[in-house]
């Protein structure tokens, strides 16, 4: 994965409503095969196409317009990604382009997707996410802090997330590099909880 | 010191810190289905990468299966034949157990993890499928992850995980004639919104809690995610036990004392606590585009966010109850297990749907509830009211682009989302439980079931 830039400067795109759910990021009918690209087509088809079979853009939808085209920032309101665990609305954001949302709280499987993907979920205020749209935004992780609408804004996020996107880190890799207390842990549950392991599969 | 059920579990699956300061946290089972599962798969091979315990690791073919009779891999949803096909060869290069399209045992993952005692109490269960939390029904810490995490999960045997917050809920008293356990958690997510979770696991306890079978109790978790909580759990009690025991992957007997210790001490304290009087609960119904959108069947539509008035196309101020619907829905995971199928058809029994309807459909939860529903002759009833009966799986429940109405039409569903779109381009969807769809599909219009049970009564 690639590491995060040590700081991000975009206009920031305003898709200010509550509860945006991972249907209408990725609706279902657009994920088409079991792979992870070719989802950008389909983001947010409900709301960027007046017709979405045959791709007619809506020109009033925000990433449609000129000054947010090629926005790397979003920003919304509360409970942003909710509904369906796909992880496909975070791959289809991140081939689009995006690297940061900053809105007032996520959904928790979506976040946790975002940091495995390597766009960077920040949460703010209502009243300042309104008051830096609509960017220039800047963000600086390893300071923790957005810039925008003539402030500087401090986030908080967890150190161990911090260190993945910084890093470009693969969370299996750095795992495995505790395999062995994860091998002696399972061998003292197997005697604990014998009914957790099952038979080989059949 | 007093400890929460979650506190407990936790503890029990702590394996180390990791450097970062997160937890690595030991996952017992691992469940995919072929929507998402199949990605997690392909990657996992991709990256050279194993199966740390195939035997602890499960699939089944739920999410874009066709249900009509007589399915083989063929989907209404385009390119959908590919993840069916997908799945299944990853699956058996992987060496995990698949519950394929026409098995015996083939369902909705939520319906059949119990049916196959493959959740029990105490254990951690993950699924690239937000509505894993239906399973904490079971005492279980159960919660949907996104493919990457499912990746982690089955290579590792962990989650690198932060440790979430604690919230109990707690409906105390009884719940009248008519008012279920769809009705319990649509209530909640009304009044506390559906991001009021947020951060937390919660525990549902209390004694209406305690007075619902398994089956109800996996509905009211099943919708913690819609309140954006990680997870919803109950602590297990003797119906638990009973339910599981005998199953095909249970263990045949419940008798260590480490399964009586699975209950948040008396003296536990949680980050947040919420009381909600269950006997003051109606039957309720979705009016908008959000679950927190929704009011008593009784109720007037409120004034809510202008794009969800206008998606659904009803006013505030207009009753809920008679606004007319195209199409009936009872299936889910949230809905579709044998007494949801047993209270509908009650409902349903001598009656048709009114003429207006133009799809009505029975989807059973798995093969297993089909066939105890069939032995019990609820199928019948279902076909004489003017129900299509098919096979399991998630079906209308969203929209993966092959079945579907119109744009503008309007569904009563016993489903959980009710968002733009979830059921189909334009499609407007209302949520509620199995016996205010059923009512509701015989007068035609958004019905308070308790009216159908009355004149139920009269007749009888
Ligand atoms: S029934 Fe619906 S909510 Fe449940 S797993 Fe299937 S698609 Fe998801």
């Amino acid at each position: 994965m690639t590491p995060f830039p040590n700081t991000l400067t975009s206009a920031a795109a305003p898709l200010m409503r509550d509860n945006i759910d991972t249907d209408t990021i990725i609706p279902s009918r657009e994920m088409r095969s079991t792979g992870r690209d070719g989802l950008a087509d389909g983001m947010f088809a409900p709301w960027r196409y007046d017709d979405a079979d045959a791709r007619i853009e809506n020109p009033q939808f925000v990433l449609n317009q000129p000054a947010f085209r090629s926005a790397t920032i979003l920003l919304s309101g509360a409970n942003f990604g909710c509904g369906s665990s796909r992880e496909h609305a975070v791959w289809a954001l991140a081939e689009w382009g995006i690297k940061a949302i900053i809105a007032e709280s996520f959904a928790p499987i979506f976040h946790g997707n975002c940091i495995r993907n390597g766009i960077l979920p920040i949460t703010l205020p209502r009243d300042v996410i309104d008051g830096i749209a609509p960017g220039p935004v800047t963000i600086d992780l390893s300071a923790q802090s957005v810039i925008g609408g003539g402030a500087s804004h401090a986030f908080d996020i967890d150190a161990e997330a911090k260190q993945m996107l910084m890093k470009g880190l693969d969370a299996i890799d750095l795992t495995m590099e505790q395999d062995r207390a994860i091998g002696s842990w399972t061998m003292a549950d197997r005697a604990a909880r014998p009914w957790v392991y099952l038979a080989k599969a059949g | 010191m007093a400890k929460t059920l979650f506190d407990k579990i936790w503890e029990m699956h702590a394996v180390a810190p990791t450097p970062g300061g997160a937890t690595l946290i030991a996952v017992d089972r691992v469940f995919l289905h072929e929507r998402t599962g199949a990605a997690a798969l392909k990657r996992m091979a991709e990256m050279g990468r194993k199966v740390r315990d195939p035997a602890r690791v499960f699939a089944v073919m739920d999410h874009i299966v066709d249900t009509r009779p007589g399915r083989g891999d063929g989907t209404l949803m385009q390119g959908g034949t590919g993840f069916i096909t997908e799945t299944r060869a990853a699956c058996r290069d992987a060496g995990i157990t698949l519950f394929d399209v026409n098995d015996r045992d083939q369902g909705i993952v939520h319906v059949i993890s119990p049916e196959q005692g493959i959740v029990l109490p105490g254990l951690t269960l993950v699924a690239p499928d937000s509505h894993t939390c239906t399973q904490g029904a079971f005492g279980a810490l159960a919660w949907g992850i996104g493919s990457s995490e499912a990746e982690h999960a089955m290579v590792t045997g962990t989650l690198r995980l932060e440790k979430p917050k604690t919230m109990q809920v707690r409906f105390d008293g009884k719940l009248s004639e008519g008012v279920t356990a769809k009705d319990m958690i649509l209530t909640l997510i009304a009044a506390h919104g559906a991001g009021g979770g947020a951060g937390h696991v919660v525990e549902f306890a209390g004694e209406a809690v305690s007075a619902l079978d398994m089956e109800a109790r996996m509905t009211l978790c099943n919708m913690a995610t819609e309140f954006s909580a990680m997870t919803g759990m109950i602590a297990p009690d003797a119906k638990t036990y009973e339910f599981l025991s005998g199953r095909t992957y249970a263990p045949t007997k419940f008798d260590d004392p480490a399964w009586a210790d699975l209950i948040s001490d008396t003296d536990a304290v949680f980050d947040e606590e919420i009381t909600i009087d269950a006997s003051a609960i109606a039957p309720m119904v979705s009016w908008g585009t959000s679950p927190e959108q929704t009011i008593a069947v009784t109720g007037t539509i409120p004034q809510g966010p202008a794009q969800a008035h206008e998606y659904i196309g009803l006013n505030a101020g207009t009753a809920i109850a008679g606004t007319p619907i195209d199409v009936a829905f009872i299936g889910s995971c949230t809905n579709s297990r044998i007494s949801d199928l047993r209270r509908a058809a009650r409902i349903l029994r001598g009656k048709r749907i009114a003429p207006s309807i133009k799809t009505a459909l029975v989807v059973p939860g798995s093969l297993s509830v089909k066939r105890q529903a069939e032995a019990e002759g609820l199928h019948d009833i279902f076909t004489a009211a003017g129900f299509e009966w098919r096979m399991s799986g998630c079906s209308l429940c969203f929209y993966a682009g092959g079945e579907g109405f119109a744009p503008g039409s309007r569904t009563i569903s016993s489903t959980n989302r009710n968002f733009e779109g979830r059921q189909g381009p334009g499609i407007r969807t209302h949520i509620a439980s199995p016996e205010t769809v059923a009512a509701s599909a015989i007068v035609g219009a958004i019905t308070d079931p308790r009216d159908a049970m009355a004149d139920k009564a009269g007749v009888s």
